[in-house]
């Protein structure tokens, strides 16, 4: 397989580049996938107490966050279709409103955990002390979880900046796209994982 | 320049919104099903509808649909790993 190097007018394999992107999305899958494991064998010891804990999770930001990224992998989509088609400023408007979507998901993701934690959930918490070890472990789970989530859609908002600033330069073109949707490949991938991670945890009651 | 290996089909705006729709239609589904009917049944409702919509993220907005058999194939020998262990792990719970 050989490097793209296309900006200098190089060899560009795009198959070799999108293959290896989705090689390192594999580590992904297998990475939450350790943790989606985890939460199962967890809810099936302690069904109760998950339904239980599920119920004092905001289930309304937890949807509306799944419209934002939904939306956020639509406009993902159409800012690769909008640039091989030659539409390069539909193609950025794209692009930034996919950039504008994820920190939208980071705003409500810290207004919802402000809110669980004024409310006295989170790990280690006199009122979580005082409670059955299942909710302990599902308020565990739902931090660090969704907060490893959170930490993708960062690092995606800053490669889709970067995104941003290269096609912006032209270092990104409709023939030279690669990079574009490699990195649209990392922003879906978040979206699946955030797609599994609204049931396990905001409609768990 | 030269440009070895398949550029992915451009996915037309029409397809992208239609499966957005979808994908919209399918959440609000999830939000119904857990909250009218019972539990056992919406569990179900999760398990089906949940491995669809990212079915429809990683067929079309990934374009895993215009992929070579090889990529798509490694797509689902990940994904099939992922449920073989969480099916073993049940089989373990359940019966232990």
């Amino acid at each position: 397989m050989t490097t793209a190097a296309g900006a200098h007018g190089g060899h560009v394999d795009h198959e070799g580049a999108r293959f290896g992107m989705w090689l390192f999305l594999f580590t992904e899958i297998l990475l939450f996938g350790g943790l989606f494991i985890l939460y199962a064998a967890y809810r099936a010891r302690y069904p109760n107490e998950f339904h239980e804990a599920g119920g004092h999770l905001d289930a309304v930001i937890g949807v509306a966050n799944t419209v934002i990224l939904l939306t956020s992998s639509l406009t993902m989509a159409a800012s690769i279709t909008a640039l091989r088609t030659g539409q390069r400023r539909r193609a950025l408007a794209s692009l930034a409103g996919t950039i504008a979507l994820g920190v939208l998901f980071l705003v409500n993701k810290y207004f919802e955990w402000s809110g669980e934690i004024a409310r006295g959930f989170y790990p280690d918490s006199p009122l979580l002390a005082g409670r059955p070890q299942g909710e302990q472990i599902f308020f565990g789970l739902y931090y660090s979880m969704t907060g490893l989530h959170g930490l993708h859609v960062m690092a995606g908002i800053v490669l889709l900046a970067v995104m941003l600033a290269l096609v912006l330069r032209h270092r990104i073109t409709g023939g030279e796209y690669h990079k574009l949707e490699n990195a649209g490949l990392y922003w879906h991938l978040v979206d699946v994982i955030w797609v599994f991670l609204l049931p396990l945890f905001y409609l768990a009651a | 320049m030269d440009r070895t290996g398949s550029e992915t089909h451009v996915m037309p705006y029409r397809t992208l919104v239609r499966v957005w729709l979808v994908l919209l239609g399918l959440t609000g589904a999830l939000v119904a099903a857990g909250t009218t009917l019972h539990p056992s049944l919406s569990v179900w409702a999760m398990l089906v509808i949940t491995p669809v919509k990212a079915g429809l993220i990683f067929y079309y907005f990934m374009h895993l649909k215009y992929e070579k058999p090889l990529l798509t194939g490694l797509v689902f020998v990940t994904l099939g790993l992922l449920v073989l262990v969480i099916g073993l792990l049940f089989s373990d719970l359940f019966y232990r």
